[in-house]
């Protein structure tokens, strides 16, 4: 499917619509979305009616989510979809109830990423446990170092019975004092 | 940790009683053949390495011969765990919980890298870097996946292992033993505790780590590829 | 519109006499029957479901973001360990992304070599999944150790080939590593020869047994429409009627010189499901038979990238974007890169069947009973690998 005659029966089709093709994708605006894709699937030329694969990305001061769409009964696709958001306010409206398809892989994207999808009956986390803080995927993600035993861990283990050596315990006060975490060290090759 | 199964009667008389038709053995032979003959597995298995497992208790490779080919569902039936897979931060609280239900004796075989320590998937932020922080391990196995032979070979070295276990000092017949540890809970980072050092210390110069850092640190690159797109709103239409 | 989701919770039927609770219990992480490390909590009034939520994460492995910061060759081995059961079909899918990134071709013998190792996995994973479907029917192991005993037979020839039974890591970005050894197309032609005498066996045990037959039927049936908003595929889809295979609907590689046809189902039940692995292995030996014939002789292995394999650092693809899927044995598999021009991806995403086809689970299992919701898991066959990537 050329993406140029997309554009073209999508300009057609909503006059004042922005659309940029992108890598053989098409970018739209975030409040386009919704009526794009309901176009794409209702109309009979093109009954876009099988959403494969939604995909967040992470370009540094913005996200983006891309949408795969196929054709069952036509064999036409694959026709992408592209909406960035920028990061400090990452909201992107849902095609849950257009496809049911996008349940679990907006809960998946919400959970590596952090974006937040408008209209998900429920949007939480799916592979990291509830309470974890932190969008993974993201590039300026730091996982923490788990050789060192941090405050909270001494006093838990305490609790439980434990005996810490003290050396540990020392470390972990001074960590505490000096209020810095344990997160994993950057590598010297890419602070050169 | 392999003592020879040394038999407390001397040789000659053992076998001039065996031509009479008498066989005579120590009470600690016989309980222990007992037990390393038929160790019963948890079925507990992970990720790819269980597929071994499975492969080992079909036909080809054939873990019953060994006595193990009863895999118990509860593990208030069985003796052994066969941690075969990757451990995750999410389910390192289930491993040990289930390793506490189990009753004594019981033993842990860790099957395959990841188990071991970390694995392929050691730069993983969800991976827990090997079962042997929070649970004593007895026998561990490498290989990715290890092949049917090596899960066996490893199930012969934990035979040998229970032959050498001395009855008279047998941690489970004194009154109130019970091994049974803490379970990790989730924490906003990661697990608390992180280990417990009881049961495991972190090397006090890691080697890896001088080599190569930390390598897995999302943030090393510092510019996005450009394509012509729409931006947010506070840089330019037309550029990222 | 889309089929709603909204009643979420099946109405309990009237408890006439008794003044019942509902229960609820947790299935797995640790449980014969979850096929690895899967929990579902389960809200139940006697013995049938109100509802069910799966609760996945137990395997998450962070594949995605080990894979941006390892080189593009570097992550082959660490598809094989997606969807571990067949790992050369997730190479087969990766490879298919990258070479359509960076515009690679591949010589003929190496896609023939190719789609005799994609046809392979096909039986190995149908085969096993129905020996372990049974096995959740109560059939404790002994159609798993007729399925394995087959399975051993191909995994004996991956060996000769890659190196390894399971984890292959045997494609590369326009080929594959290594020409099959002496005497192997040879074992593979008798394995063609002698695989559907066994599905007879297979067949005539399994196909008209009373037990399967009421048990299964109209069990956990998924309407055609449902499939399709859901974003199902594979064989789970294809037992509903929709009529989507990849092999045909794209023809990637070199699958459009092969006769082969694509059964459907009807009515979408369990045992739907089960027949429609069986005939897809019939048609997977068809096509084996026609490879094996037709496969000429020449380079395996693009020549122009015979030595990226010594240096895969210095692999760097234009700057762009590329989705590739295939059909894996367990629906479509397919990779989303995004390149930057460097020697690591950028964004790197794993569209696992597994994941998306469980979607549907709690529709399915309302108004069951709790053996039943363990049979259809079983039916829609499930890799953990895959579902937490």
């Amino acid at each position: 499917m050329n993406p140029q005659d997309v554009k073209a029966k999508l300009e057609a089709q909503f006059p004042a619509i922005e659309i940029k093709i992108v890598n053989q994708g098409l970018a739209i605006k975030p409040e386009d979305l919704r009526r794009v894709a309901e176009f794409l699937k209702e109309s009979d030329e093109f009954k876009m009616n099988y959403l494969s694969c939604i995909t967040a990305v992470d370009y540094l001061d913005s996200l983006e989510s891309v949408y795969n769409l196929y054709s069952v009964d036509k064999r036409i696709g694959p026709i992408f979809l592209k909406v960035r958001v920028p990061r400090s306010n990452p909201k992107i409206p849902s095609l849950f109830d257009l496809y049911r398809g996008a349940e679990y892989q907006e809960r998946e994207a919400y959970d590596m990423m952090g974006i937040v999808y408008e209209g998900h009956p429920d949007l939480r986390r799916i592979f990291m446990w509830e309470g974890f803080e932190g969008h993974p995927l993201r590039k300026d993600y730091i996982p923490e170092d788990e050789d060192v035993l941090e405050w909270q861990d001494v006093e838990w283990l305490e609790r439980h019975g434990v005996k810490v050596p003290e050396e540990y315990k020392e470390f972990a006060r001074q960590l505490k004092e000096s209020g810095k975490e344990a997160r994993a060290e950057r590598p010297k090759a890419a602070a050169e | 940790m392999q003592a020879p199964n040394v038999s407390q009667i001397e040789e000659g008389l053992k076998s001039e009683l065996r031509k009479k038709g008498i066989v005579v053995a120590t009470l600690e032979d016989l309980y222990n053949w007992g037990r390393r003959s038929s160790i019963w597995p948890l079925q507990f298995g992970l990720a790819c390495c269980a597929i071994e497992m499975i492969a080992t208790a079909c036909a080809r490779y054939d873990i019953g011969r060994f006595g193990a080919e009863l895999f118990r569902a509860s593990p208030r039936q069985a003796d052994l765990m066969i941690i075969a897979g990757t451990v995750t931060k999410k389910m390192a609280p289930q491993i040990v919980r289930l390793y506490n239900q189990m009753p004594e004796p019981k033993y842990v075989i860790t099957m395959g890298a990841c188990s071991i320590a970390g694995g392929p998937f050691i730069d993983g932020y969800n991976v827990l870097k090997g079962m042997d922080r929070f649970i004593p391990i007895d026998v561990h196995l490498p290989g990715c996946p290890p092949r049917p032979e090596a899960l066996l070979w490893g199930l012969t070295q934990l035979q040998k292992k229970i032959d050498s276990q001395e009855i008279e000092k047998a941690e489970w017949y004194q009154k109130g033993l019970k091994r049974e540890y803490p379970i990790p809970e989730f924490g906003p980072k990661g697990l608390i505790p992180k280990f417990n050092p009881e049961i495991w210390r972190p090397e006090t110069a890691s080697r890896r780590r001088e080599r190569y850092g930390d390598p897995i640190l999302t943030g090393k690159k510092t510019a996005a590829p450009q394509f012509e797109t729409f931006g947010d709103t506070q840089t330019k239409v037309g550029t990222v | 519109m889309s089929v709603s989701a909204s009643e979420k919770t099946y109405q309990a039927y009237d408890p006439v006499l008794h003044d019942t609770e509902t229960l609820e219990v947790n299935l797995g992480p640790q449980h014969p029957s979850t096929h690895g490390v899967f929990r579902m909590n389960v809200k139940l009034e006697g013995e049938r479901i109100l509802s069910l939520k799966p609760v996945m994460g137990y395997l998450h492995r962070n594949h995605e973001q080990i894979a941006e910061n390892m080189s593009y060759l570097g992550s082959m081995p660490y598809t094989d360990r997606l969807d571990y059961f067949n790992s050369m079909s997730n190479n087969f899918a990766y490879a298919l992304a990258v070479e359509k990134l960076a515009k690679i071709e591949i010589p003929e013998r190496g896609e023939y070599i190719r789609v005799i190792m994609a046809e392979l996995t096909r039986l190995v994973n149908h085969v096993a999944a129905i020996g372990f479907l049974l096995n959740d029917l109560g059939a404790f192991f002994t159609p798993v150790l007729y399925a394995f005993r087959e399975r051993e037979k191909i995994l004996d020839v991956f060996e000769e080939t890659a190196g390894s039974r399971m984890m292959c890591n045997y494609f590369r970005f326009g080929g594959v590593k290594r020409d099959l050894p002496e005497g192997t197309l040879d074992r593979i032609k008798k394995i063609v020869q002698e695989f559907p005498p066994f599905l007879d066996e297979f067949e005539a045990l399994l196909t008209k047994n009373e037990i399967l037959c009421m048990r299964c039927q109209n069990v956990g049936v998924l309407p055609y429409e449902l499939a399709l908003n859901a974003s199902i595929t594979g064989p789970m889809a294809r037992a509903s009627g929709v009529n989507y295979d990849i092999r045909k609907v794209d023809g990637y590689s070199i699958y459009k010189r092969f006769k082969f046809q694509i059964p459907l189902g009807k009515v979408g039940d369990v045992y739907d499901r089960y027949m429609i692995r069986i005939l897809e292995m019939r048609q997977s030996l068809k096509i084996l038979e026609q490879a094996v014939k037709e496969i000429p002789a020449g380079p395996v292995l693009n020549p122009k990238y015979v030595a990226q394999a010594k240096a895969p650092r210095n692999f760097k693809p234009p700057k762009g974007e590329a989705y590739g899927r295939v059909e894996a044995p367990k629906g479509e598999l397919g990779f989303y890169l995004v390149s930057d021009g460097s020697a690591q991806p950028w964004r790197y995403h794993v569209r696992a069947p597994s994941f998306i086809n469980l979607t549907v689970l709690e529709d399915l299992c309302l108004g069951h009973k709790v053996a039943d919701a363990v049979i259809i898991l079983g039916s829609i066959d499930i890799v953990l690998g895959e579902v937490d990537h």
